[in-house]
């Protein structure tokens, strides 16, 4: 079942559609529910390794629904710790759900003063608007 | 040399179901409601219904429109009498293919032809620069609209007698009249209903109230695309020939027709290059105009909601187009596997 939009408060978010909930030195990355409404029903992501490493603003990876396919843009840079596995077996869990069982990559962030440039909820729902 | 897009009549049905429209060969057309996967899974499972009356119609009428027809379509219009359809091709002087399309002979003196929308110009302007003296090529798109109701329930459904496929008979759904088509492009048994373009909200409420799934372009192509049927201007263009493309069945290479001594040259040397049905080995979704190794091209791809795994077909060398061999496909640089299958890639299971 197709989430509801949000784009949650505590969240920070890439004008790309993508979101990052920093945790300490790590953060959790995904794509927004407007990149993923904006796509349709996902079926392929196309993860990077783990140990590989994610620029801000370059992509690390794509996702892909039936009629498209998108590159997935790094709102931070890092190490990437985890990639979810989840999303990779059944890519419709970033659908159904995109701030939770949809994440995409954990990652240790190597310049954690990129995190000041990134949007607030309210920012991006200006983005969004625009679209 | 922007135009307006063209809206069929059908327009506002398609915004009030929530529809995402997009730009398709000049209309404005709904590629999803729901959702691609689920409205393809109905039609596979159940029944839906999509709006395809941005397809043309021509009229082709008078005592030498068979002569006319035989010596510009590919297939043998003598195999079919009143009542009955036929698959065809419209063929140009290289054996290439100006359009693939459907005609349907109302009388010995009458036939119909729906042809692709992105070609509806293109193939009106070929026929009816070639007209005969008592042949008369009439573009009647306008005046139609055709709604496609497909999947194991539909014919029941709509409350239709049993019927031969690639026959057709005029009746009336849900109290439009129509010419009922046994016709379609999803693999499943169904219809194709052409009815007066004003009666078109009429018969598609009645078919939604019914309770067919409505479905839009984007499960049209994955639809096709598991049965392997060709789409003009991807699979098959005026540069590819239909031996190559797979589709000598539908060309009567005893008579003559357009391009028939060029096809007949391409069936004796066999073609270099063959379009091929392929199923990926490796979690990637190939799309069109993706090399494959060797001296291919995907022509098209998608991920195939029935069985869960890419698909696509494309040509590639003769040598590389037999069931079993592995391809490698370069999905935006990175080579990904797949192999060849025999057509169509999906098979109804037979009850």
């Amino acid at each position: 079942m197709a989430a509801a939009e949000s784009y949650p408060e505590g969240l920070k978010y890439h004008p790309e559609h993508d979101w990052a909930r920093i945790e300490g030195d790590e953060a959790v990355l995904g794509i927004t529910w407007w990149a993923q409404d904006a796509l349709g029903e996902l079926v392929h992501f196309e993860a990077p390794a783990a140990g590989g490493a994610t620029v801000k603003g370059e992509p690390y990876g794509e996702v892909e629904s039936v009629k498209a396919v998108s590159d997935v843009i790094a709102p931070l840079s890092g190490e990437i710790l985890e990639v979810n596995e989840a999303a990779i077996d059944g890519p419709e869990v970033v659908n159904d759900d995109p701030y939770g069982e949809g994440w995409l990559v954990r990652i240790r962030l190597s310049s954690p003063s990129e995190v000041d440039a990134l949007l607030d909820a309210a920012a991006y729902r200006e983005v969004v608007a625009e679209q | 040399m922007q135009s307006a897009l063209q809206r069929t009549p059908l327009y506002a049905q398609h915004v009030a179901l929530g529809a995402r429209m997009v730009p398709f060969a000049g209309w404005e057309m709904p590629v999803q409601y729901d959702g691609v996967i689920p409205e393809h899974l109905a039609v596979r499972r159940d029944r839906g219904v999509f709006d395809v009356s941005h397809m043309g119609q021509i009229h082709v009428e008078g005592p030498t429109a068979h002569t006319l027809l035989q010596s510009l379509l590919s297939n043998d219009l003598d195999r079919i009498g009143d009542g009955e359809a036929q698959y065809t091709l419209l063929t140009n002087e290289r054996g290439g293919i100006v359009d693939d399309l459907i005609a349907y002979r109302l009388t010995a003196f009458h036939y119909l032809l729906v042809v692709n929308a992105g070609n509806r110009s293109t193939a009106y302007e070929w026929l009816q620069e070639r007209e005969l003296r008592g042949s008369e090529v009439r573009d009647a798109s306008d005046e139609y609209a055709l709604l496609a109701v497909q999947g194991p329930a539909a014919i029941e459904a709509l409350g239709l007698p049993g019927a031969a496929p690639f026959t057709h008979a005029l009746g009336a759904v849900g109290g439009v009249e129509a010419m009922i088509c046994r016709t379609g492009y999803t693999g499943e048994e169904g219809v194709e209903l052409m009815c007066a373009a004003e009666d078109a909200p009429a018969l598609w409420d009645a078919i939604v109230a019914g309770g067919a799934t409505p479905c839009g372009l984007g499960a049209r192509d994955t639809l096709r695309l598991e049965v392997c049927y060709p789409l003009h201007g991807n699979d098959i263009t005026q540069d590819t020939d239909a031996i190559s493309a797979g589709l000598g069945w539908t060309c009567a290479l005893d008579k003559d027709f357009t391009g028939a001594k060029r096809l007949r040259r391409v069936r004796d040397d066999g073609p270099e290059r063959r379009l091929a049905a392929f199923v990926m080995e490796e979690k990637a979704i190939p799309r069109q105009g993706m090399t494959i190794e060797g001296g291919g091209e995907v022509t098209s791809g998608t991920h195939s909601p029935t069985l869960d795994v890419g698909i696509g077909m494309g040509y590639v060398t003769a040598g590389s187009s037999a069931p079993g061999t592995e391809l490698v496909i370069d999905v935006r640089g990175k080579p990904r596997l797949a192999r060849v299958v025999k057509k169509p890639i999906y098979k109804r299971e037979e009850a």
